[in-house]
C-alpha cells in the first residue's frame, strides 16, 4: 500500500519535469535539458527492465538478450528517422539516406518500404523483436531447452546481431548506425517541445507496460508462469503447456523491450551496432537483479537506481564503473537475494 | 463396463542396459483401488513415469482406455484424465494452498484463457470442497512451503482431486506420515476410489492394509505375485524377495 504511494509520487515528480524545465533557469525549482533528457532514457531503461522481469523474474526465463529486442526497436524508429531527413542529408538524395549514397546504393532496399509511415514504424518496432523473440522462444523452449543453456542462446542472439549489423553491407548504416536526426512527427528534435513531449510519451509507456504486465502477473497466468518458474515438470504434469505459456510472456517481453528502444533512440538521437553488446543485456539484467526481480516495482527501482549510480560514477570515476557493476551485482545475489526492495519486505509478489 | 482403464502389457524399460522394467502386464479397472509394493528399485515409479509419459518404454503396450500413452507427452496424458502425485511431494511453494489448487482446477489450460480468468462461485465452491476433503481448508491463505509434511502430502492428493482425473498414481504417500496421518491417508484414498481408479505404491504394508484392496507386487521390473494382502503376504516367492534378504 505505502509502496503503491510511493509509486504514484516518483511518477508525478517525474510528469513535473518537463514544466519545471520550462521555468527561466534563476528559478530555484528549476530543472535543466540535462536532467530532463536523462530521466526520458531512465524511463525507457526501466521499461526495459519490466520487460525482463516479467520474463526472469515471473516465468524463470533468464534472458541474457533482451538488448537486442531494445536495439531492434530503436533500429525501427530509426530507419523511419533518417527517411523524414530526406533531401536534407549531406549528399542531398532526394531518398537515400547519406550512407546509402556513400555505399553506391541505387534505389531504396525493400525492408526500407513502408518505414516512411511512423505507424509502420512503431508496428515494426513490436513486430519484429515479437517475431524474433517466437522464433528463438519456440525453438528453445520446445527442445525444454532452460537455465544457463537458454541464457547462452540469448546471449549469442544479440551477440549475432551485433556483427550483423555492424556489416555495412545489411543495410543499417554499418558500424555508424543512424543519427543526425532531424524531426519526428512534424516537431524539430532538439527543441524544449520535442524533448517534452518524448518524456511524456516515454511516461505512457511506462505506465502501459506497468499496466500490461501487472494484468499478467496478477492474473492466473502469472500464478502459471511462476509455477513453470519454480518447478517446470510438475505444471507439465498438472497439463499446462509450458512452451505456449513460456512463449507468450518471451514475446509479449520482447515487444515490450522493442518499444522502449524506439522511444529511447529518438531521445538519445543514435543508434549504432554497439546497442545489441552483450553487456547492455547483462547490464538490464542487473538492474532487475538489484531492484528485485519478481517484483514490477523491483523492476523500476532497480533500473533508476542502478542508472542513477552509473550516471554519477562515470563522471566522477569511470574506470571504476565495471567494477561497481559487477562488484554490486555480486554484493546483491549474496546479501540481498530480493533485491532492494526486499528491504521494503512485505512487498511480496 | 468390462474394459479396463489402464492397460499394460509387456512393459520394459532400459536404462544403460540396466531394465528397470521387465515385461510388465498390469490392468486396472474403473473404479479400483490398487496397491503396488516391491522392494526398492522394483520398477515402481518407472512404471508411473512410463504411464505418465516421462519415460518411454523401449517394449510393450500402454493404454489407457483407447489411448496409446506412449505416443502422447505429459501434459497431453494429464488431460486425458490421468493425474500423479510424485513420491516426493512437489507442488508451487511460492503459491498458497489455494492458488495450488486453483491451478490444477480442471480449465482451459492455454496462455490467454489463463489471462482472462476469473474465478467463479463454482469454481470456489469446488476448491474449498476438495481443501474441506484432504483437511487442509484452515491453511487455504497459507503459502505452501511452510506446510507440514504431511500436509503437502494431501495437498499434492487435493492437487490430484482438483483435475477430476479418471486414474490417479499415488506414489508413497504416507512416507513420514505420523501413524494418524497414515490412517487419515487411508480412509482419504479408499473414499476416492470407486469414482476413479487408484494406484497406490507404497512401502507401509500396515496402510496397504488398512487400504483393504488387491495388490500387486512388483520385483525386479516384472509382477511376482498379486491378489489380496493375505494371498500376498503368504505368497512364498514374496516372503523370499522380502524376508530372504
Ligand atoms: N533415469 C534413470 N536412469 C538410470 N536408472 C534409473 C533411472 N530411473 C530409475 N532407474 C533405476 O531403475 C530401477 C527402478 O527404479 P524405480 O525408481 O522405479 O524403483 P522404485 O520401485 O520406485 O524404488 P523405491 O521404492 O526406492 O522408490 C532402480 O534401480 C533405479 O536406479
Ligand atoms: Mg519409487
Amino acid at each position: 500500500m505505502t509502496l503503491r504511494l510511493v509509486l504514484i509520487g516518483a511518477v508525478l515528480v517525474l510528469a513535473a519535469l518537463p514544466a519545471l524545465n520550462r521555468l527561466p533557469a534563476e528559478n530555484a525549482l528549476h530543472v535543466s535539458d540535462f536532467i530532463v533528457s536523462i530521466a526520458g532514457k531512465w524511463i525507457t531503461y526501466a521499461v526495459l527492465a519490466l520487460a525482463i522481469d516479467l520474463a526472469w523474474g515471473y516465468a524463470g526465463i533468464l534472458s541474457l538478450g533482451h538488448g537486442a529486442f531494445f536495439a531492434l526497436g530503436g533500429y525501427a524508429i530509426g530507419m523511419h528517422l533518417m527517411r523524414l531527413i530526406g533531401p536534407r542529408g549531406v549528399y542531398g538524395h532526394p531518398v537515400l539516406p547519406d550512407f546509402m549514397v556513400f555505399l553506391g546504393y541505387k534505389e531504396l532496399p525493400w525492408y526500407w518500404l513502408g518505414f516512411d509511415h511512423f505507424p509502420f514504424a512503431i508496428l515494426m518496432a513490436m513486430l519484429v523483436p515479437g517475431v524474433l523473440a517466437g522464433v528463438v522462444g519456440y525453438l528453445a523452449f520446445r527442445s525444454r531447452i532452460t537455465g544457463v543453456y537458454l541464457s547462452i542462446i540469448t546471449q549469442a542472439l544479440t551477440y549475432a546481431l551485433m556483427l550483423a549489423f555492424f556489416r555495412n553491407d545489411m543495410g543499417f548504416g554499418g558500424n555508424n548506425g543512424f543519427t543526425d536526426f532531424k524531426e519526428l512527427l512534424g516537431m524539430p528534435l532538439n527543441t524544449a517541445a520535442a524533448r517534452g513531449a518524448l518524456f511524456y510519451a516515454s511516461l505512457l509507456l511506462l505506465l502501459g507496460a506497468l499496466w500490461i504486465c501487472s494484468r499478467v502477473t496478477r492474473s492466473k497466468l502469472g500464478r502459471v508462469l511462476v509455477a513453470i518458474r519454480d518447478a517446470e515438470s510438475r505444471a507439465r504434469f498438472l497439463g499446462y503447456d509450458v512452451t505456449q505459456h513460456k512463449l507468450f510472456v518471451f514475446v509479449l517481453s520482447a515487444m515490450i523491450a522493442g518499444l522502449a528502444g524506439a522511444l529511447y533512440v529518438p531521445q538519445v538521437g543514435i543508434i549504432n551496432p554497439g546497442e545489441f553488446s552483450p553487456g547492455n543485456s547483462i547490464e538490464a539484467v542487473i538492474w532487475v537483479a538489484v531492484g528485485g526481480r519478481g517484483t514490477l516495482v523491483g523492476a523500476l527501482l532497480g533500473a533508476f537506481s542502478v542508472n542513477a549510480l552509473k550516471t554519477w560514477l562515470t563522471t566522477v570515476a569511470p574506470d571504476l564503473w565495471l567494477f561497481a557493476l559487477g562488484g554490486l551485482f555480486v554484493a546483491v545475489t549474496l546479501f540481498l537475494p530480493r533485491g532492494l526492495i526486499g528491504l521494503f519486505s512485505r512487498a511480496q509478489r | 463396463m468390462s474394459e479396463p482403464v489402464l492397460y499394460l502389457d509387456g512393459v520394459s524399460v532400459v536404462f544403460d542396459g540396466f531394465k528397470a522394467l521387465n515385461g510388465l502386464s498390469l490392468i486396472v479397472d474403473a473404479g479400483e483401488l490398487r496397491a503396488i509394493i516391491g522392494p526398492n528399485g522394483a520398477g515402481k515409479t518407472t512404471m508411473m513415469d512410463v504411464i505418465t509419459g516421462k519415460t518411454r518404454p523401449t517394449a510393450g503396450v500402454v493404454r489407457f482406455r483407447r489411448h496409446d500413452l506412449t505416443k502422447l507427452d505429459e501434459a497431453s496424458i494429464a488431460n486425458l484424465g490421468i493425474g500423479r502425485k510424485f513420491q516426493k511431494p512437489t507442488m508451487f511453494d511460492a503459491l498458497t494452498v489455494f492458488e495450488n489448487l486453483e491451478l490444477a482446477l480442471k480449465a482451459p489450460r492455454g496462455p490467454l484463457a489463463c489471462l482472462r480468468w476469473v474465478l467463479t462461485g463454482e469454481a470456489r465452491r469446488r476448491i474449498e470442497a476438495v481443501m474441506e476433503e484432504v483437511g487442509l481448508a484452515a491453511r487455504a491463505h497459507d503459502r505452501a512451503a511452510i506446510l507440514s509434511h504431511g500436509q503437502r502430502q494431501w495437498l499434492e492428493i487435493g492437487m490430484l482431486l482438483m483435475q477430476d482425473p479418471e486414474l490417479l498414481l499415488v506414489d508413497e504417500p504416507v512416507a513420514g506420515m505420523t501413524d494418524q496421518e497414515t490412517e487419515h491417508t487411508a480412509a482419504l484414498l479408499v473414499r476416492i476410489a470407486g469414482r476413479r481408479s487408484v494406484v497406490v505404491v507404497e512401502h507401509d504394508l500396515e496402510f496397504v492394509r488398512a487400504l483393504g484392496s488387491k495388490v500387486t507386487v512388483l520385483c525386479e521390473g516384472s509382477m511376482l505375485s498379486e491378489g489380496s494382502i493375505d494371498h500376498v503376504q503368504n505368497d512364498p516367492r514374496v516372503v523370499e524377495v522380502y524376508l530372504g534378504r
